[in-house]
């Protein structure tokens, strides 16, 4: 079982906001910046990876039920952003990484056999 | 206006107001809420809340307000968008996947990207759209509960 904790870890990611929901299983991911792509194209369960930090997501993310949402490039989540992911329960991770790099890592962690 | 015939179904009805990103999501929690503690099946939820997150994006981006409803029917939930704003000329063109007037703020949000309505359509068994330009816009869903929809549904 992937937890957001181990990705976490593997991709030195800063955790923004609900480190309690850190155990939660990642079944998959979807990575996309058009709330209404991931709307209708991610699953519950996803780790979502986008560049966007307004508070949308978190409510795109919470209707989901996604595992969490990383933040690429560095970016950082406003303040509203982080306080309706607190209310949610859904942690906000942040890499320095660009999106392209991120996602081949976790897919690297999901799918091993892959390669 | 609303609901020929079914008014008894109504379970829920939210205001939502033009320019009000801040609450975006908001009352697509509150029925997702709702049709879970109704029992409603889990695929049949995600459809729900694609539909009426789209829709409040909608009337968010576009309207001066509007109202989003929801039914639940022995046989079906209908999700009714309407909106009192500028309208749709052309509705062919607006449910084209790629079409949009957003505006920069709107984009900036990564919504805008002319996917919406056309979301709400695909998450939908049945759908109708009726729009008067300069008086508004009125949307509305029907998703089966049984059928051959649940089962294509299996993920």
């Amino acid at each position: 079982m992937m937890t957001l904790e181990t990705i976490a870890e593997k991709l030195s990611l800063k955790c923004k906001c609900c480190w309690e929901n850190l155990n939660r299983e990642v079944t998959g991911g979807y990575a996309g910046d058009l709330l209404s792509d991931v709307m209708a194209n991610s699953e519950g369960g996803d780790i979502w990876v986008t560049r966007q930090v307004h508070q949308n997501i978190v409510a795109v993310a919470a209707l989901k039920e996604h595992a969490g949402i990383i933040i690429v490039q560095g970016a950082t989540p406003e303040q509203d952003t982080i306080d309706k992911a607190q209310k949610e329960g859904i942690p906000i991770l942040i890499s320095a990484l660009p999106e392209f790099e991120v996602v081949g890592r976790i897919h690297r962690l999901l799918y091993p056999e892959q390669g | 206006m609303p609901s020929e015939g079914y008014e008894e179904y109504l379970e829920g009805i939210y205001e939502i107001f033009g320019r009000d990103f801040v609450d975006a999501g908001i009352v697509s929690s509150q029925i997702k809420n709702g049709l879970k503690s109704r029992g409603i099946t889990e695929s049949i939820i995600r459809r729900v809340a694609v539909i009426t997150f789209e829709a409040e994006v909608n009337i968010i981006s576009y309207a001066h307000q509007g109202t989003i409803s929801y039914y639940v029917l022995p046989d079906s939930i209908i999700i009714e968008a309407i909106d009192v704003g500028p309208g749709i000329n052309d509705i062919e063109l607006a449910l084209q996947e790629g079409y949009s007037t957003a505006d920069e703020t709107i984009r900036e949000m990564g919504f805008g990207a002319g996917m919406g309505l056309a979301n709400i359509k695909k998450s939908s068994d049945s759908f109708e759209m009726s729009s008067v330009p300069g008086e508004g816009t009125r949307v509305k869903s029907t998703i089966w509960l049984k059928g051959k929809q649940q089962g294509e549904d299996v993920t």
